[in-house]
């Protein structure tokens, strides 16, 4: 039955956010690479909701772009409607959201597939990874191929052991009615890697025509569009854009799921995974928060061409009759007619404590792991370890030293660190407070901090780069024109300065020192900088960003730069640490277990003291000598 | 976690207890830059520009009111060729406790972070000084010093500090928890923390770092005495009062010298307790009180007193000198004591009990020798009920919580210079969750998992 179906340098299992980033990044970089899904026309298929981007989410997306990735210039083309969310809250944590048409999103990326050269694509279900002497060779399918690769990466998302529950009914099954993948998960844990159980859910879809929208609070877009692709000007994005709904449960709703939540899978005991906390379900919020009396909801349409909307904030396990009552007990879905019924969802995936920082499996050589598999949760997530393992896999074959992100350098090496520092109980989802340094990570300076690795990496077409080197040019330029522009005190100065509530000047200061101010903004300086060059905004934004935070952009480099120093102590993967006198035991399990890369990665991981950090500290020492003499 | 192995750190490097000389050690990047804010060398030369390796004698001052702690010999040794291969700086102080705490806690002040134990030996191993024989050695002792500083940290947090850190934390977290969630879940109907509130909440946990923070002078009370200031008109009786409480208690030392001869001072051991009295007697008494002694001196007095005994004469009415003394006191912690009461009673004792309710009052007659075991009941409960509480087995876990908690203190001020400045609240976060790193510090807790676990507890968030 089976036989040798080729050769590949690079296997991607699956084609969902993270699959896409992977094969892409891998035959961009000139690899033979082969991309298998279960189904074609699910390719970069959202199956929650039709949304990109969010607050920590944003930032990962503009992350991607800035590297090279696709996810960036694919939703600036298929949004429905953008928004740049907490503009009200300071630089560091603007995010951009998009709603995406989500057929288009998905056209568009198997598209972009299709015309990748070094790309081959096919329809197939993985069952099994072959792994010989602890190395991974290639893949085996249902339809009797034999791949051999020199890595495989396995984004598998909530496909594996995939089970729906929709009150006490459950059975086998993918995300929006697409088949689960039964087989490889026996195949995965043979080879030894640890399984997880986890669960997620979506709300129902609801027909466009069955709702009363007259109830209901109009949600639109920015006016002013804010890309989330670097190669992107605000001007070219322009489009007719479709509002969302915010609604919400009133006492009514909350009855009816009350008394039935017996029914519900998640509170009758069918499920066992765990569940996200940040993604509840409706039966969760009011078991956890019991006295609120009402909870929102978003309607939001899942694209041009469809009646179907989604509801977000109603994700449910309970029976489809329930589900139908309690929706239209809420005001402005009184005769709403659900489409495609909300469930929950439990699948497998690994511990990701198993994989080091370039998401290769510690016991596997040339396995590499990304997306849900991992134990995350959303898009932005998943297309974030996309690229970097279809990155590092690619390095793995040719012998070049992985890229590794820090938690100094972007939300990618936050989250991923996190993942395989840590671990994860339930889904992970990136929060901006899960970063120490997020005055440097923002949004506006991704491709500062990531498009000349991109450019190394060999990611960055040269188009991309020297758009960069344009903008970091005016924007160095700028910077110190205006710190040699000084203003005297002239009564027009200061009169500029009394309508903006802001004190006088008595003697000559540079434009520079003046944007400092909070009352004082870059765009309006006005008949201050009669000499102000024709920039493109958003380089006039950022100028005033670094000048207005230069204070605590410093305190936090400064953090950075002791940061730094603990991630440069490397720690030999080889180290004994069983070894080691004066390691606590449980210092010693963990370690071995996680083995860390450096004394900071050390420094992170729960159950290892600061004392036990001295001890690594000391032994590192102990053993510089030994190998000197 | 944080590692903070590039921090410069002091330590007081001589033995506990009384001693001719005590030295205070500094060692780090900063150590001869900390040094020279808090020297004074008689040349007038900065420490920066004085020679390596020489004593240089001077007097360590505050640098915030120039007020002199001690005469000291300094000198400062450059990198790398120190015990620790980093820039190190000793300070040849008096000995005896309290000189030596004053000026480390004034390098703490000045931003140097007080060391762990074993961490000076720990650094000479980093940085290549000591022989690797001697490196198990060093395992050791950071071993062994860690787990007995962890004891000490347990034993104090036990008590009512952890109490107090938690509800600061709690405090803290809370606040971290509203911003952060409006931040990363804008979208959701969270009440949305409004500048004000912010400010509001924020000054709030400064006033709880502050309180906690005096309660850490329980630990000054303990090494310095607790500075009891006896005030009244004259003839009262305080010079009886102060002779009778000598009388019943120890006195530990008789007139400290340096310190202005208008003031009596004496010590005595109350109890366990070291109060160091100070008697107004010696201030020159003429008819008008008000006008010649200088009220403005009584209040330099007033000013650093822990507790303060007032004396009134029961056989006459409250005065306009009463008064006077009444206005000048009014913010401090007081005791009335109701002298002569074996005469007739003239005074009118509700124009006191009425105006300051919270004042223990107590009715005796030196002359009879009575009263005066309720005034060393009453002192002794003031100061226990409290909760200043501190023995020195505790000590340098005190003096590194205090300094956590002055940086907690430092950051929250920071986080409402911001909030003023009109900063957005991104950044005035980071300066909220800066308090709460230092604060973690003391209970070694993952703030960041805290914050985020916070931001689940407390708002019902997702889609």
């Amino acid at each position: 039955m089976e036989y040798n179906a080729g050769d590949y340098d690079v296997i991607v299992v699956g084609a969902g956010h993270a699959g896409c980033e992977a094969c892409l990044a891998s035959a961009r970089l000139g690899c033979k690479t082969l991309v298998v899904t279960l189904n074609l026309d699910s390719i970069a298929l959202m199956a929650c909701n039709p949304a990109i981007g969010g607050t920590g989410k944003g930032h990962l997306v503009r992350e991607i772009d800035a590297l090279g990735g696709e996810m960036g210039v694919l939703i600036d083309k298929t949004f429905i409607q953008i928004k740049m969310l907490n503009t009200g809250k300071g630089p560091a944590v603007h995010s951009l959201r998009a709603q995406a048409d989500k057929r288009d999103y998905q056209s568009e990326m198997k598209r972009t597939l299709e015309e990748q050269p070094n790309l081959d694509i096919k329809q197939d279900e993985v069952t099994d990874i072959i792994v010989e002497q602890g190395e991974c060779r290639g893949v085996k399918t249902k339809n009797g191929a034999v791949y051999s690769a020199k890595t495989v990466i396995l984004t598998t998302g909530v496909y594996l052991r995939g089970k729906i529950h929709i009150g006490k009914i459950s059975y086998e099954g993918g995300p929006y009615g697409l088949f689960a993948a039964n087989d490889l998960s026996e195949s995965l844990e043979r080879a030894g890697l640890k399984l997880m159980r986890f669960k997620t859910g979506t709300p129902a879809r609801v027909h466009r025509d069955s709702i009363d929208y007259s109830v209901l609070i109009e949600q639109s877009g920015d006016r002013e569009i804010m890309p989330f692709s670097f190669l992107n000007e605000f001007e070219n994005l322009d489009r007719e854009q479709i509002s969302c709904w915010l609604g919400y449960t009133n006492e009514d709703t909350h009855r009816i799921v009350k008394e039935n939540i017996e029914r519900s899978a998640l509170y009758g005991g069918e499920i066992t995974g765990v569940g996200v906390r940040y993604c509840p379900s409706i039966e969760s919020k009011l078991t956890v928060f019991p006295d609120k009396q009402t909870h929102q909801l978003f309607i939001e349409p899942e694209g041009r061409e469809t009646s179907e909307m989604y509801v977000q904030g109603m994700s449910t396990s309970l029976p489809e009759d329930v589900q139908v009552q309690f929706y239209r007990s809420i005001k402005g879905l009184e005769k709403v007619k659900i489409m495609r019924t909300a469930y929950a969802i439990e699948y497998d995936c690994i511990d990701p404590t198993q994989l080091d920082l370039s998401l290769e499996c510690k016991g596997i050589n040339g396995l590499f792991c990304a997306g849900q598999i991992n134990g995350s949760s959303g898009y932005e997530e998943a297309a974030a370890q996309g690229i970097m393992a279809g990155i590092n896999a690619v390095r793995k074959i040719r012998g070049q030293q992985p890229v590794i992100l820090d938690r100094s350098e972007a939300y990618i090496g936050v989250l991923i660190d996190d993942l395989v520092t840590k671990g994860t109980q339930e889904p992970y989802r990136i929060m901006t407070s899960r970063a120490e340094y997020r005055l440097i990570l923002r949004q506006d300076n991704a491709d500062r901090r990531l498009t000349p690795k991109g450019y190394d990496i060999g990611l960055v077409t040269e188009e991309r780069y020297e758009k960069y080197k344009d903008k970091m040019q005016k924007l160095q330029g700028e910077i110190q024109r205006l710190k040699s522009t000084v203003v005297s005190p002239s009564p027009e100065t200061n009169m500029f300065l009394r309508e903006r509530e802001s004190s006088e000047i008595k003697s000559g200061i540079t434009l520079y020192e003046l944007l400092k101010r909070p009352e004082i903004d870059y765009e309006s300086l006005g008949v201050l900088d009669k000499e102000k060059p024709d920039l493109p905004k958003l380089i006039g934004k950022l100028v005033e960003t670094e000048i207005k935070y230069e204070g605590y952009i410093k305190k936090q480099q400064m953090q950075v730069e002791q940061f730094k120093r603990m991630e440069s102590k490397k720690l030999d993967p080889g180290i004994n640490y069983f070894g080691i006198n004066g390691l606590r035991k449980e210092a010693q399990e963990k370690l071995d277990r996680i083995k860390p890369d450096s004394i900071g990665q050390a420094s992170r991981i729960t159950g290892v003291s600061p004392a036990d950090i001295s001890v690594l500290m000391v032994y590192l020492e102990q053993r510089r000598r030994a190998e000197r003499k | 976690m944080v590692i903070r192995e590039e921090d410069t750190i002091t330590a007081i490097a001589t033995a506990p207890g009384e001693s001719g000389i005590g030295i205070v050690r500094i060692s780090g990047l900063c150590a001869i830059s900390i040094a020279a804010r808090v020297f004074r060398s008689v040349s007038g030369k900065s420490l920066e520009q004085l020679p390596d390796r020489r004593m240089n004698y001077g007097h360590i001052t505050n640098p915030d009111d120039g007020e002199t702690i001690d005469e000291v010999f300094v000198v400062a040794m450059k990198a790398p060729y120190t015990y620790t291969r980093e820039d190190v700086v000793e300070i040849h102080c008096h000995g005896g406790n309290a000189a030596v705490r004053n000026i480390l806690e004034l390098i703490v002040e000045a931003g140097a972070r007080v060391a762990e134990p074993g961490e000076f030996t720990k650094r000479a191993f980093l940085n290549g000084r000591i022989d690797l024989s001697q490196a198990e050695a060093v395992m050791d002792i950071i071993h062994s010093k860690s787990d007995m500083g962890l004891k000490t940290a347990v034993s104090q947090l036990e008590g009512g500090l952890s109490r107090y850190l938690d509800e600061i934390k709690d405090k803290l977290l809370s606040i971290m928890a509203g911003v952060e969630a409006s931040i990363d879940f804008p979208e959701h109907d969270i009440e949305e923390q409004t500048r004000e509130t912010l400010l509001e909440d924020t000054r709030q946990a400064v006033d709880m770092v502050e309180r906690l923070l005096a309660t850490s002078s329980g630990g000054r009370i303990v090494r310095e005495g607790l500075k009891t200031v006896i005030i009244g008109k004259p003839n009262v009786g305080k010079s009886s009062l102060l002779n009778a409480l000598l009388r019943e208690n120890r006195a530990i030392v008789t007139e400290v010298p340096g310190t202005t001869r208008d003031v009596i001072e004496e010590y005595i051991n109350l109890k366990g307790i070291p109060l160091r009295l100070m008697d107004t007697a010696g201030l020159r008494e003429t008819d008008d009180l008000v006008e010649s002694i200088g009220v403005e001196k009584t209040r330099v007095y007033m000013e650093n007193a822990d507790l303060v005994l007032l004396v009134l004469d029961a056989a006459r009415p409250l005065s306009k000198e009463d008064r006077a003394i009444l206005d000048i006191i009014k913010d401090k912690r007081s005791i009335v004591l109701i002298n002569k009461t074996d005469l007739e009673i003239r005074l009118d004792e509700r124009e006191i009990t009425d105006r300051y309710p919270e004042w223990p009052v107590i009715h005796m007659s030196l002359v009879q020798d009575r009263g005066l075991d309720a005034l060393e009941d009453t002192i002794y409960n003031l100061v226990f009920s409290d909760g200043i509480r501190s023995s020195d087995a505790v000590m340098v876990t005190r003096v590194r919580h205090e300094d956590c908690l002055k940086r907690a203190k430092r950051s929250l001020g920071d986080a409402i210079r911001a909030m003023k400045g009109g900063l957005p609240v991104d950044l005035v976060s980071i300066d909220i969750k800066a308090a709460l790193e230092a604060l973690g510090e003391i209970t070694g807790d993952n703030i960041t998992e805290e914050i985020v676990d916070r931001i689940f507890a407390d708002f019902c968030i997702g889609k």
